[in-house]
């Protein structure tokens, strides 16, 4: 598989979200804004490309009846690099994460990948994989966020366009599985 | 490269590496955000003080008495900073909370003058639920407004709904009962903490230079 | 429904002379008593809600049907303006217009286009309009203005809260039902009919349960649905009122006010999402009976029946599935 196809997988084609469906907990939870979205997709961005750098550089050194626990501690560490680097350095995005930051070690994307992937290719193709289906992972989950926002709060990356109440099903649970409801159909539309 | 066989030997060894790798990188980040996270902790607490009791932000915040003591109904933990300016008694920021809200426990911070006038207050960490009760925090809505410069002696703390003086927000009555039961509770402990102590007792505590009262 | 399906059943097989388009002229003939009441209490604005709502109905199903489903137009079986008229019929009748269309957009196409249609939606697409705007917009959904008789002026009429708002409030802050009740300004005989503050559809029970008998004698409905919730809701807020009446609302009260005598008659009783024995029908009435009392004393709402009745829709086919009609000449097994 050439490189470029298998970054760009990530987007459309394989998007985690749209098509595979899967870390549902993070997408659902908290997309109740544009940033919010972005901040989330990237933070896991970074912990799928990290995870799996190190999983296919350790791949041969792993038993196989280990590999998931040691997976999971790998990806575990790298959750807990960028829990701690958020709350210091972002603390803002940080307190609206909240408890879903710590989340991503059970999202199934990172295990996913890093079984599915990683534990059988190169490096430099488990690097892209990683880097492909993160940013599609944002890319899905900000454009949640900013359907969310916009309609639940007439805003966007916290620009207010009109200044009143939104629809306010939107910025609530049930507003995340509607909105993502349409966005698949659409994304099943645009597939086809 | 061949993978390496499930002996117990190879796969306690693996595991051990791994964790011992693991534990090292963190560590370090660890270590490398620690000052980083106490900073920001101390911010954000620094900035709360100063939006309920603005004088607070000519002092020095490490000054600040910090005095925990159990609320006025007992059933958890207040916490006071004594805003002490210059040896003057300016207020006190009281960190507060009610289990009444709609999606559970809200924490308020409110300032008090040394007479018990609300200076002003302003929500720490809620669930309420957006568009509706998160109108109780001062960067949705300006409804706590209401409550600068009302003494709770005169000024009841209850929505009108109840019979009290409180403007409720509209479709949010259970989060704007609330946060009047934060800022009551806040006020009754606060009140109870003075006549402990002695209203003129906190003052003298603080060694009188120049007219140390206002 | 199932056009290209040719089911073969047991006979005997007989034309029962129904349509779709048929059945729903008639719930709209149905619901006219209704309607007079409402504009009687709130004037023109009752009639503003109703077209606007129906207009925009019909709008949406047809250019979703024209534009993205392209497949045969169905918008004169008079669906649409049964699901126009509920939805108006749910809300206040002071609700800004573009609300209005909101909602009209959510049950036409959220409500019953994404599931396909007419007899594909799981859930009455009035109610799933009605719950998105009362989420949506809490605060335009329950400013209720108060009733004003025949006054036809559009003025902006005083708001306050329905009867079961006041007495949730009251009996919240430890006030005895007996003295919250005395105090209400509406007698049980004015909500029987109608004087009293609500969605403009809901007020009068009189003028429900005459467009409900009409049905029935017509045959668009059977007594099960609304007979089995409306028992319900008695039986369960009786025993409630009987174990303390300082506490609980009494029956009637509960009978006469919000929505409960529209949802019983007109939105439980909807063919598409209702079950289809008697037996079923009954399981259903008595789920959403008791789950509207739950709502409604226990609840975070003062008004639970359109939240119980979509609660129950999702049962409907579960329902289906476990009570089925004996076959002719099947033999109980003992």
């Amino acid at each position: 598989m050439n490189n470029w196809k298998n970054f760009t997988k990530g987007f459309i084609k394989e998007n985690p979200v749209f098509v595979l469906v899967l870390g549902m907990c993070p997408t659902l939870g908290v997309t109740t804004s544009a940033i919010n979205g972005l901040g989330m997709g990237l933070a896991t961005t970074f912990v799928l490309f990290g995870s799996n750098v190190v999983i296919s550089l350790v791949k041969n050194f792993i038993p196989d009846k280990v590999r998931i626990p040691s997976f999971i501690v790998i990806i575990a560490s790298f959750v807990t690099i960028i829990d701690l680097s958020m709350s210091a350095y972002v603390p803002d995005l940080y307190k609206s994460l909240g408890l879903f930051i710590p989340l991503i070690v059970v999202n199934c994307i990172v295990l996913g990948r890093a079984e599915a992937f990683a534990s059988k290719n190169t490096i430099i193709s488990s690097a892209i994989d990683g880097l492909g289906m993160g940013l599609g992972f944002s890319f899905a989950l900000t454009l949640l966020g900013a359907l969310r926002e916009l309609l639940g709060a007439y805003s966007l990356f916290g620009h207010k366009f009109i200044n009143t109440d939104g629809i306010l099903v939107f910025v609530l649970a049930p507003g995340a599985f509607l909105g993502l409801a349409y966005l698949i159909a659409i994304m099943k539309r645009i597939n086809k | 490269m061949a993978k390496k066989e499930s002996t117990f030997l190879n796969m306690t060894l693996t595991l051990f590496v791994i964790t011992a790798i693991s534990a090292l990188a963190l560590a370090s980040v660890y270590n490398l955000t620690k000052g980083p996270i106490e900073n920001v902790k101390k911010q954000n607490l620094q900035n709360a003080i100063g939006v309920v009791v603005p004088d607070a932000r000519k002092g020095n915040f490490d000054d600040f008495e910090q005095i925990v003591v159990k609320s006025s109904d007992g059933i958890g933990d207040i916490t006071m900073y004594k805003v002490v300016v210059d040896n003057e008694f300016k207020g006190m920021a009281v960190k507060t909370f009610s289990m009444k809200g709609f999606g559970g426990i809200i924490s308020v911070m409110v300032g008090f003058t040394p007479d018990g006038t609300i200076i002003d207050s302003d929500v720490l960490e809620h669930k309420e639920t957006p568009g509706l009760g998160d109108k109780t925090s001062k960067n949705v809505s300006s409804w706590n407004e209401q409550f600068k410069g009302k003494n709770p002696d005169q000024f009841k703390l209850t929505v009108k709904k109840d019979g009290g003086d409180v403007d409720a927000i509209t479709a949010a009555t259970i989060s704007s009962r609330a946060y009047c039961d934060a800022l009551k509770r806040a006020y009754d402990t606060y009140i109870n903490y003075l006549s402990a102590n002695g209203q003129n007792s906190i003052e003298n505590n603080v060694e009188p230079k120049d007219g140390g009262n206002k | 429904m199932g056009q290209n399906r040719l089911i073969v059943s047991l006979s005997p097989h007989d034309h029962a002379k129904d349509s779709v388009s048929k059945i729903m002229y008639g719930v709209v003939i149905a619901m006219i008593p209704a309607l007079l009441v409402s504009v009687y209490f709130f004037g023109l604005d009752a009639i503003r809600v109703n077209l606007i709502a129906i207009a925009a109905c019909i709008f949406f199903e047809w250019i979703i049907q024209k534009l993205l489903l392209k497949g045969e137009l169905t918008i004169t079986d008079g669906s649409a303006i049964v699901t126009g008229m509920l939805l108006a019929f749910n809300v206040p009748s002071n609700l800004p217009w573009w609300i209005i269309v909101i909602g009209a957009l959510v049950s036409i196409g959220i409500g019953k286009m994404s599931f396909g249609g007419l007899g594909n939606n799981p859930f009455n697409p009035a109610l799933v309009g009605r719950v998105f705007l009362l989420i949506s917009f809490p605060v335009q959904m329950t400013s209720w203005p108060k009733v004003q008789v025949l006054n036809f002026a559009m003025t902006d009429a005083q708001t306050g809260a329905t009867p079961l708002a006041i007495v949730k409030e009251g009996l919240k802050n430890g006030e005895s039902f007996s003295s919250i009740i005395n105090n209400l300004p509406t007698s049980y005989s004015d909500m029987f009919f109608g004087q009293m503050g609500g969605s403009l559809g809901e007020i009068s029970a009189i003028a429900l349960i005459i467009g409900g008998l009409y049905m029935l004698y017509r045959k668009i409905i059977t007594w099960h649905i609304p007979v089995s919730i409306i028992a319900t809701v008695a039986i369960f807020t009786g025993i409630l009122y009987g174990i303390n009446p300082d506490k609980y609302a009494d029956p009637l009260f509960h009978l006469l006010t919000g929505g409960l005598m529209l949802g019983a008659i007109f939105m439980a009783t909807d063919m598409v999402t209702s079950p289809m024995t008697a037996k079923g029908m009954i399981i259903y009435g008595v789920g959403i009976g008791i789950i509207t009392v739950l709502i409604r004393v226990w609840g975070a709402y003062p008004e639970g029946v359109s939240f119980a009745i979509l609660i129950m829709n999702a049962f409907t086919p579960l329902i289906n599935y476990y009570v089925k009609p004996k076959r002719f000449g099947e033999i109980v097994k003992k």
